[in-house]
């Protein structure tokens, strides 16, 4: 179906409109935080990071793990992928823009975050992120002009070669946040490194087909069998690379003593282990496994859109039970005594995040999708494939 | 028993410290140039006691011994004291929002039932998680031991707060009014127990150990073998809590 250029338009602007409201309503529930203090948030002195560092932290892994695509073409050498790298770029730059606008409007001091660039910490893994995220804004953005611009086609493979280690660098940060915290019980594991670097590789390439999709459908266009085909796999490798990796994590956890409370509070005898089982490890994982290798469903691109949506699903329970699990668990500070206190000790934390909190993380997710809407509307990013060529370099691959 | 004492200097954040002084070269002369790296909470050395206009002495590393044994069961003395002294008087609906720079904690031994109370607090770690996490340096250790939070420079980010194995920070979640001059505190930024630094710089100890009518808290000088608190953690077993962290504390408890 192919919608009347009149309509068309219209649609447009609506939204734009609505992707903007919403970052809107977003940066208003942040100036009211801002205004009222964290008083307002169901955050506190034990669960500290609420559902903004949720939404934030999925917005930054998607973002990095969406330029895979790119890399697919220019580092790998997929012909499939070529065409589908600006629009690769272009997702990475808006959903990073989104996530950094809500944990920079969550902070107590938002006001003040020019000094995070002015005072530098570089033991702090946050400090790092100083250098991390205007160098990623930096390659992405000389990547996507190679890419646009012919006279910088001969640089593209630099570009795309720096662009591709920068977020390997940037994820490594991203998981180094809590693999480097010596506190709590679910953190402190340097296997969150890579753990986090799948798990972009996942969740960025299941927001780009979503986001591919979209667009196709918006031109009339159907995707060819054999991009759909090829991507699902992609997509279906890493979903079971991600469970691996949370397999071995819990293992792992619940190998050591001192951890055995917090594995079993977290898959067995919590709120979090609902979430656990049913929306990260059922809705997330194991249902779009069977959706993407299923050849009843996994020809058809509703359904593999579906397992793409799900895995979206999937990958924001995953980082609340990771985030908002791992602080509700009390600190083990005197193992085997019962401890109590006024401040909550040794008792479990239950977080509902507020309403400015839920507006905030939407305006997140506004931003990144008015980003998207413009983006795609103003440039040519709908990706152009060569299908004759196409065939010929699967032939040769096959 | 006592840990054993670390460097402070210890291999861990030197390799932090150049693994991200590496990740910074890339691009942070290209960014700002110009800007110096702050060595924050180094000081020049000063052999006497503080007075105004000097720097605190690395000679010195203050610290609690805190004798679990005499504190008595119920008693918030140093509580009231340290909160009366430091001006933390909000009272917000969700108990969970109010800064605690101090606070009893109840244990009950699960092999025996045996009952012991406690106040907990920053540990003033020789070697603090917050001061390696926090991206602008606010959170910072002074030369003499005293591990503080710059209120002009915290952002708020609770990073340091996720990173303390201790439950000793907290955010101040409301706009504050009437505040102790000598304490500054402020909305949105991350605090803890100072150990009464502005007493402490005068001469005076830090007012929980002043309140204390049990005389379970000791103050002074764990470099200063003639101190009494130095001869005391000498003469009988001490803890460290999370002593497996070595992150090396100037509060030490007794009785545990």
């Amino acid at each position: 179906m192919t919608l009347n250029p009149r309509h068309e338009e219209g649609l447009f602007y609506l939204l734009a409109a609505i992707g903007g409201l919403v970052s809107a309503i977003g940066i208003g529930a942040a100036l009211y935080m801002e205004h009222s203090g964290h008083v307002v948030t169901g955050m506190n002195n034990q669960v500290v990071w609420g559902l903004p560092h949720v939404v934030a932290i999925f917005l930054i892994v998607a973002a990095s793990g969406v330029l895979n695509v790119a890399s697919m073409g220019s580092v790998f050498g997929r012909k499939l992928y070529k065409p589908r790298a600006p629009l690769s770029g272009l997702l990475a730059l808006a959903m990073i823009s989104g996530g950094l606008a809500v944990i920079m409007l969550d902070l107590g001091r938002a006001d003040r975050i020019i000094v995070a660039a002015t005072h530098f910490n570089p033991t702090s893994v946050f400090g790092w992120n100083v250098i991390l995220y205007p160098v990623f804004y930096g390659v992405v953005a000389v990547y996507l002009w190679t890419m646009m611009e012919r006279r910088m086609y001969p640089w593209m493979k630099v570009a795309g070669y720096a662009t591709f280690i920068w977020r390997i660098v940037l994820t490594t940060g991203t998981g180094s946040i809590f693999a480097f915290l010596v506190a709590r019980q679910a953190y402190g594991t340097a296997l969150l490194a890579p753990m986090f670097i799948i798990m972009s590789f996942c969740w960025g390439l299941a927001v780009f087909l979503v986001v591919q999709s979209t667009m196709y459908a918006w031109n009339g266009l159907t995707l060819p069998p054999l991009v759909l085909q090829r991507m699902k796999n992609l997509l279906a490798t890493f979903v079971a690379a991600v469970l691996y990796f949370t397999i071995v994590l819990h293992l792992v956890n619940a190998y050591f003593a001192k951890n055995i409370a917090f594995e079993y509070f977290i898959l067995f005898d919590s709120e979090f282990a609902g979430m656990f089982w049913v929306g990260q490890i059922l809705l997330g994982t194991l249902l779009p496994l069977a959706l993407l290798f299923n050849p009843a469903t996994a020809s058809k691109a509703l359904w593999v859109n579906v397992a793409a949506l799900l895995v979206v699903v999937g990958a924001c329970f995953h980082l609340y039970v990771f985030i908002i699990g791992g602080q509700a668990f009390p600190l083990d500070m005197f193992p085997g005594y019962d401890v109590k206190s006024s401040f909550m000790d040794g008792a479990v934390d239950h977080y509902r995040a507020s309403l400015p909190e839920l507006l905030l993380s939407l305006g997140g997710l506004g931003i990144a999708f008015t980003m998207t809407t413009i983006g795609v509307r103003i440039l040519h990013f709908l990706p152009q494939d060569d299908l004759a060529e196409l065939e010929a370099a699967t032939r040769a691959t096959d | 028993m006592t840990a054993p004492q670390t460097p402070d200097r210890n291999p861990r954040r030197a390799f932090i410290a150049a693994a991200g002084a590496g990740v910074a070269g890339l691009g942070f002369a290209a960014i700002a140039p110009g800007l110096h790296l702050m060595a924050v909470g180094e000081a020049n050395a000063a052999t006497e006691a503080r007075k105004a206009g000097t720097a605190a002495s690395p000679a010195v590393r203050w610290g609690l011994l805190i004798d679990a044994g005499k504190c008595a069961p119920g008693c918030t003395k140093c509580i009231d004291a340290c909160h009366t002294e430091n001006g933390v008087t909000e009272k917000l609906p969700d108990p969970r929002q109010n800064s605690q720079w101090i606070r009893k904690i109840e244990l009950v031994d699960r092999r025996d039932g045996r009952k012991t109370e406690l106040p907990m607090m920053c540990q003033h770690c020789a070697n603090p998680p917050c001061v390696d996490v926090c991206p602008t340096g606010a959170s910072m250790k002074r030369a003499d031991g005293i591990v503080l939070v710059d209120r002009h420079t915290c952002i708020g980010c609770r990073y340091c707060m996720m990173a303390c194995p201790y439950k000793a920070r907290s955010l101040v979640h409301v706009p504050l009014t009437e505040q102790n001059p000598e304490v500054p505190r402020g909305q949105g930024c991350v605090e803890s127990c100072t150990l009464c630094v502005h007493r402490v710089d005068k001469g005076q100890t830090p007012a929980c150990v002043e309140s204390c009518p049990e005389g379970a808290m000791l103050f002074g000088d764990l470099n200063d073998p003639s101190s009494a608190i130095a001869k005391r953690i000498a003469s009988v077993p001490t803890t460290q809590v999370r002593a497996d962290l070595r992150l090396n504390h100037g509060v030490r408890y007794q009785g545990l």
